[in-house]
């Protein structure tokens, strides 16, 4: 850990700040295709067993 | 063959897949040795004291959230042009990654700003352009959201984005005759007078690389969630006919 | 076209709601300023041509949606769509004739609101000039962002957040003239940019507001 002297707090947070948007961002994507990528498996396998 | 067939939906899916991988590694590589380095491996900077190490998100970040709306003004374009629907689904993929960004610059900054200025906020042209950006990605993602029709949808959010563009340019220059700032000037600037000491540079560059690929991971998600997305709406459009 | 544009203002007087409306609108936002900020004198005058160029773009605001809203519902605007004027030319019709409605109205009432706001003596003229100059491109944003919504049900809050961002440079460069006014300072320049700002928006606007338009009807 180096020392970050009297800023300490001001640098952890910019850098927690960042971690958690990221996370957020990749963590909507991630689940939001995920979602959609199943429900489309779904309805192609009932489109192929009527089609 | 022109480019123009990797376009195709069906082709893109089937293109992009290894891609993503390659991207989302390429990320965390980069990203990775990026900030460990920044962090742990760079001296105080004069002036700046420890607080240098937040420019290795808050420049990336910021630089990012600037070239995705600059790739949406593309995609619309090409939207409008050629109508390749993967276009405007990557437009529309693009803006809440370039929101985050947005967000991410902002909020370094303002963190950032506390001990370098004394303030949270200043209503600095920098600063306040970066808010106007957060607000314009507001609108267009609102925008998206708000019409049903995924073609009327498109249309409406690339004449948007166009029309947005230009204003976000003159804002740009507006805010900076309304303020003077307190702003560091260009810090990636080519010329060596201007930007940063080689050893906070180097360190700099490969997170903005990381960066970079970051977005271009998501874009390539997202843009393929939304295809899937448009033919499941397809397929379930159907059923509910066949059904009827 | 100018059929169109007597038409537009007959139907805005007689429903009195976007005239009289943002008028009333920007008197009660003015009077409500000093309740917020303090009665001092030095301040009012200080914040006058701001809080005045802010109440008349919110007031301009207001009446937004109706340019589109009521053609579009009772269908007249698909008989505009393909009637033998260009659709470049109805949306600058409406666009004029909501500034002539709501823009113009409130530029002539901004210097009543100023006496009440204690804005120094020199800087009406300024005032009355750069709402003179600034609002028809806030009339004609407004347009273009009443076009986008036009096919939405509750497009109220989002034609909002779509002009408001739009207004940043019109706003920036109309209060700079109307402060450089009333400080006595050169205004030149931010007027000169100001009246490109309105001159290029009439200029592009309407196509885009057009092409909107022809997505909304399909």
């Amino acid at each position: 850990m180096p020392d970050l002297g009297k800023y300490a707090t001001d640098i952890l947070a910019a850098y927690a700040a960042t971690a958690l948007l990221v996370a957020g961002i990749v963590g909507l994507t991630w689940r939001r295709s995920r979602r959609v990528r199943a429900a489309l498996e779904r309805a192609e396998t009932r489109a192929g067993h009527n089609g | 063959m022109s480019i123009w067939e990797y376009a195709n939906p069906r082709k893109f899916m089937s293109w992009t897949g290894p891609f993503v991988v390659l991207f989302s590694v390429l990320a965390a590589l980069f990203v990775g040795v990026g900030l460990i380095w920044g962090f742990f491996f760079t001296p105080d900077a004069e002036g700046f004291g420890s607080t240098v190490k937040i420019i290795y998100i808050h420049v990336p970040a910021a630089t990012v959230a600037i070239n995705a709306w600059a790739m949406m003004l593309v995609a619309s374009l090409i939207w409008i042009v050629r109508r390749h629907h993967v276009s405007a689904l990557a437009a529309r993929a693009a803006a809440p990654v370039g929101m985050t960004m947005t967000a991410i610059a902002l909020i370094t900054g303002a963190i950032w700003g506390q001990p370098m200025w004394g303030t949270w906020w200043a209503w600095d042209p920098r600063l306040t352009s970066f808010l106007i950006l957060f607000l314009f990605y507001l609108g267009y993602i609102a925008l998206w959201q708000a019409i049903d029709n995924p073609d009327t949808a498109a249309d409406l959010t690339s004449v948007l984005c166009l029309v947005g563009s230009v204003f976000a340019l003159l804002s740009r220059y507006a805010v900076l005759f309304w303020n003077q700032g307190l702003h560091q000037g260009a810090s990636l600037s080519l010329d060596k007078q201007e930007h940063v000491a080689d050893v906070f540079w180097q360190p700099l560059v490969i997170s903005l690389a990381g960066f970079s690929f970051l977005f271009v991971a998501l874009l390539l998600v997202r843009t393929r969630t939304e295809i899937r997305a448009r033919r499941l709406h397809a397929l379930e459009a159907r059923e509910r006919m066949v059904n009827a | 076209m100018i059929g169109l544009l007597a038409r537009d203002l007959k139907l805005a007087i007689r429903a009195g709601g976007g005239f009289g409306l943002g008028l009333a609108f920007f008197l009660v936002v003015t009077v409500l300023v000093p309740f917020g900020v303090g009665p001092r004198p030095e301040l009012l005058a200080r914040i006058a041509p701001g809080i005045l160029w802010l109440g008349a773009l919110l007031a301009c605001l207001l009446s937004l949606d109706r340019i589109f809203q009521l053609d579009f519902e009772d269908g007249s605007l698909d008989l505009l769509a393909t009637a033998p004027i260009p659709l470049e030319g109805v949306v600058a019709t409406k666009a004029l004739a909501h500034w002539l409605t709501s823009g113009l109205p409130l530029t002539l009432a901004a210097p009543v609101l100023g006496v009440m706001l204690n804005l120094p003596s020199a800087g009406f003229g300024w005032l009355v000039i750069s709402l003179l100059i600034g609002t028809p491109a806030l009339s004609m944003i407004g347009a273009f962002g009443a076009a986008l919504t036009v096919g939405l049900k509750r497009g109220g809050l989002l034609l909002s957040l779509l002009v408001l961002p739009l207004y940043v440079p019109t706003l920036i460069f109309g209060a700079e003239v109307a402060r450089r006014g009333a400080e006595a300072l050169a205004p030149g320049t931010p007027l000169l940019m100001s009246a490109g700002i309105t001159a290029g928006a009439i200029a592009v606007l309407p196509f885009a507001a057009a092409a909107a338009i022809r997505v909304n009807l399909r």
